[in-house]
């Protein structure tokens, strides 16, 4: 296991391995997104109260949910490169930032549309809406501060800092419909207990959260590569790589 | 379902198709910005390696 570890510190490695992975996480993405797609918008029955407006839940919870994983390996990766002084984990966490961002933006943006029929307004500033938005200036903060300094090392360890402190906020945005009173319904799919939607309608779903799951690894591969060109331009490999 | 009524989204088209459409932009977005990224690491690096072979070669 060691040995494995040992090797994703390794640029040549990553590099090698992303650019291995990027296509097939495409194509798995792209059946995934298609299944879910079809099922979801044409096969699956509308909601006994929502009608068809539940649809929307098929790109709804995926991007929600995707933003707080990718912010959960943003802090990871960060935590790996400070206590481990493993330079790939920097590159990791810079690729991730801009994909966390776009997901949250597509969670509110859709979450405020669906927002509109069902509660009558785009926005309120509700438990889960609120902590959500937080987690965007999150992201913002972790991307802006890795470019504020002149010297790059030191961006990177303040930018993971930030990513490492502002974790605690993950938690927070899935337990908010918990712990507070909110507008934003409860946990449908990550809870205790059996999932509390039918097969017809939790496959798609399921579908779908793999086909963005599977997307977000083909662009981290994608942003990865260029990542470690880009810390690593120096190096002799890099030198070999680009020359072929 | 009927082909109208599916557009139709039982009235709720002017929400659903909108959630959809951003949906694909955004990961349109994601795979643009993620690939002209990497085609302009590719270009840095070459033109690094290009400076330092005619550094070594002047040298």
């Amino acid at each position: 296991m060691w040995t494995w570890f040992y090797k994703l510190a390794s640029p040549p490695y990553v590099y090698g391995v992303s650019a291995a992975l990027a296509p097939w996480a495409l194509g798995g993405a792209a059946l995934a997104m298609g299944y879910g797609l079809i099922a979801g918008l044409a096969i699956a029955p509308p909601d006994y109260q929502q009608g068809e407006a539940v649809r929307m839940i098929y790109v709804h919870v995926p991007s929600a949910m995707l933003s707080l994983t990718v912010y959960t390996l943003m802090a990871a990766a960060s935590a790996v490169a400070l206590i481990w002084r493993i330079k790939v984990g920097h590159a990791v966490a810079a690729a991730s930032a801009p994909i966390g961002a776009s997901f949250t933006i597509l969670a509110l943006v859709t979450g405020s549309l669906w927002g509109r029929p069902m509660w009558g307004t785009y926005w309120a500033w509700d438990p889960r809406l609120t902590s959500e938005l937080i987690l965007l200036f999150l992201y913002v903060g972790v991307m802006s501060l890795r470019l504020a300094f002149e010297d790059p090392s030191r961006g990177d360890r303040a930018a993971a800092l930030l990513a490492i402190v502002g974790v605690v906020n993950v938690p927070i945005v899935h337990f908010s419909v918990v712990w507070w009173n909110s507008l934003h319904q409860g946990a449908t799919i990550v809870r205790l207990g059996a999932p509390k939607m039918p097969g017809s309608m939790l496959w798609p779903l399921l579908s779908m959260w793999l086909g963005f799951m599977l997307f977000f690894a083909a662009v981290l591969c994608i942003r990865l590569q260029g990542e470690v060109l880009n810390r690593e331009r120096q190096s002799t490999w890099v030198r070999e790589a680009v020359k072929s | 379902m009927m082909s109208s009524s599916f557009w139709a989204m039982g009235g709720y088209a002017r929400y659903v198709w909108p959630c959809y459409a951003f949906a694909g932009v955004v990961l349109a977005w994601n795979l643009w910005s993620a690939r002209r990224f990497r085609v302009a690491a590719q270009l840095r690096a070459r033109r690094a390696a290009q400076m330092t072979m005619a550094a070594v070669g002047e040298s």
